[in-house]
């Protein structure tokens, strides 16, 4: 029988009068690659923020391994999310800090490794995204590709359970995208690792999806698999995925 | 009446809002209060970012000091002159520079460099999503990039201004040499017998608040920051107006407290 990873239970946020996310229930078994589709501004970011805390949602809760979430102490947060990663849909690296710096600061900061041990692990995160040559690199430095890269090794060095994608691909060309979205499926082959993305891309989700649910209006309108989605004769789902694939 | 309501809702949303950021702050002055004690503590990254403080504003500190101390014994000279007390020209200009225009000036420059520097980095860690990217990682920012910040600007504070005191009186000396024969040593000997421990005391120890307030001010500005890049420049902007006005305030209250000790 499948165990829950990550169990969210009729979640609601709004900002000022605009309803974001509205009674949002969700369930991601461990092992499970989920993605959300949605149109731009239906909450997708929103929902992954409220995931780890980031943001606080109005109503509802989120478990994750069974945890609620929002009642964790500071302490218990902390130790909930050294086993969660995040990809930003920037990146997010740390500006002031090398490629390496980047990639060893949660290592340096969470856990008892040596100096070697350290070394040992930035060297083989940035072999997976094959950027070994990119470690004494400063972000300003890299291609847009390249960040995307090497903030998916940092989410990935600490061999995280849980891995939040936000929009993977955006602003990424066609190769790339492939790359990346191949990157994703090798790295969750291997940490067997539980996902969830979010994204607009038809391909990058094709490549790493098990299952999809699409937000509209901050609520879930459809789930089921990628398969099932796209040949849906649904008028709303066959806009959505026809108007993707027209795009790319 | 129609406009009279909405011109008394805009003052009222004003107030408000203007009442909701103090809160903000304070609030944001107690969490600093309740991280400095607590372990780990960051030496490194404090030493750090004393390193990168003091030497961003030595250049410009440095220049201030010396025209302080120059501009106040040129201005000085002719006015004591005319009660024929020259002799103590040495004495006020000292005493002048380690009570206020020191300390207040010092930290006024340190303000406009660093306030709004540190603002401008939170800021656009914020926008940038590095803030959140480190919370996410288990890492908390607000010690790592707030804390440290506020203590590195009290500590090196002090310490900037005893150099621009010193930078001062050696000005003066060269403002005074320059119209009246006076040697150093007698220089010296009179600022020296002129300043009181009472002096320097209050007058340095004073910026190590100011240095608290120009940390967390950018640091509040900075970290809570959004709308982008515009985001960014206002919180660097309003981080310098809002650090020097608070030194100011602040100032006029430890003078007074100052007096009240040392009479």
């Amino acid at each position: 029988m499948a165990v829950e990873m990550v169990k969210i239970s009729h979640i609601s946020k709004a900002f000022d009068d605009f309803v974001v996310l509205d009674d949002v229930s969700l369930s991601v078994d461990h092992g499970e690659n989920l993605v959300v589709f949605g149109k731009s501004g239906t909450g997708k970011s929103v929902l992954l923020k409220c995931m780890v805390k980031l943001l606080v949602p109005d109503e509802g809760e989120v478990f994750i391994e069974g945890k609620n979430v929002h009642t964790l102490s500071n302490k218990e947060l902390k130790e909930l999310r050294k086993n969660i990663g995040f990809l930003f849909q920037s990146a997010a690296l740390y500006d002031s800090m090398s490629v390496r710096e980047n990639l060893a600061f949660p290592l340096i900061r969470n856990f008892y490794f040596t100096k070697k041990e350290v070394e040992a692990k930035v060297k083989r995160a940035l072999e997976m995204v094959s950027l070994e040559h990119a470690v004494d690199k400063m972000p300003s430095e890299l291609s847009g590709g390249m960040r995307k890269r090497i903030g998916l090794a940092r989410s990935i060095i600490t061999e995280p359970k849980l891995m939040l994608y936000d929009e993977p691909t955006t602003g990424l060309d066609p190769i790339t995208t492939k790359e990346i979205s191949r990157l994703i499926r090798d790295l969750q082959n291997q940490l067997e690792m539980t996902s969830i993305s979010i994204t607009h891309d038809l391909a990058c989700a094709q490549i790493i999806s098990d299952r999809a649910v699409v937000l509209d209006k901050g609520k879930i309108k459809y789930e089921g698999s990628l398969k099932e989605l796209t040949a849906s004769t649904d008028p709303f789902l066959h806009d959505f995925f026809t108007s993707d694939t027209k795009e790319d | 009446m129609k406009n009279l309501v909405k011109k008394h809702s805009a003052v009222y949303n004003n107030f408000s809002g203007f009442l909701f950021g103090v809160g903000q702050f304070f609030e944001f002055c107690f969490r600093f209060l309740k991280n400095v004690f607590m372990p780990p503590y960051e030496f490194h990254e404090i030493k750090k970012h004393m390193d990168e403080l003091g030497v961003k504003t030595l250049p410009i500190v440095s220049v201030t000091g010396f025209i302080i101390g120059v501009v106040l014994a040129m201005q000085s000279q002719p006015i004591l002159a005319r009660f024929g007390a020259e002799s103590v020209l040495p004495a006020m200009v000292s005493l002048s520079v380690v009570r206020e225009l020191g300390p207040v000036i010092t930290a006024l420059i340190f303000a406009g460099r660093v306030s709004s520097g540190i603002g401008a980095e939170l800021g656009s860690m914020r926008v940038t999503e590095q803030i959140d990217a480190m919370e996410v990682s288990a890492i908390d920012p607000f010690r790592y990039l707030v804390v440290t910040r506020v203590i590195a600007c009290a500590l090196i504070l002090p310490m900037l201004t005893l150099y621009v005191v010193f930078l001062a009186i050696f000005g003066g000396y060269l403002a005074i040499i320059l119209t009246q024969n006076m040697s150093l040593q007698l220089y010296v000997v009179s600022v020296v017998e002129a300043i009181r421990f009472s002096d320097i005391l209050p007058g340095v120890g004073k910026t190590f608040f100011f240095g608290f307030i120009v940390g967390i001010v950018g640091a509040f500005k900075g970290y809570n920051a959004d709308k982008g890049t515009e985001g960014v420049g206002k919180a660097s902007t309003t981080s310098v107006v809002l650090a020097s006005l608070l030194i100011l305030v602040t100032d006029t209250v430890l003078v007074k407290i100052t007096l009240w000790i040392w009479p």
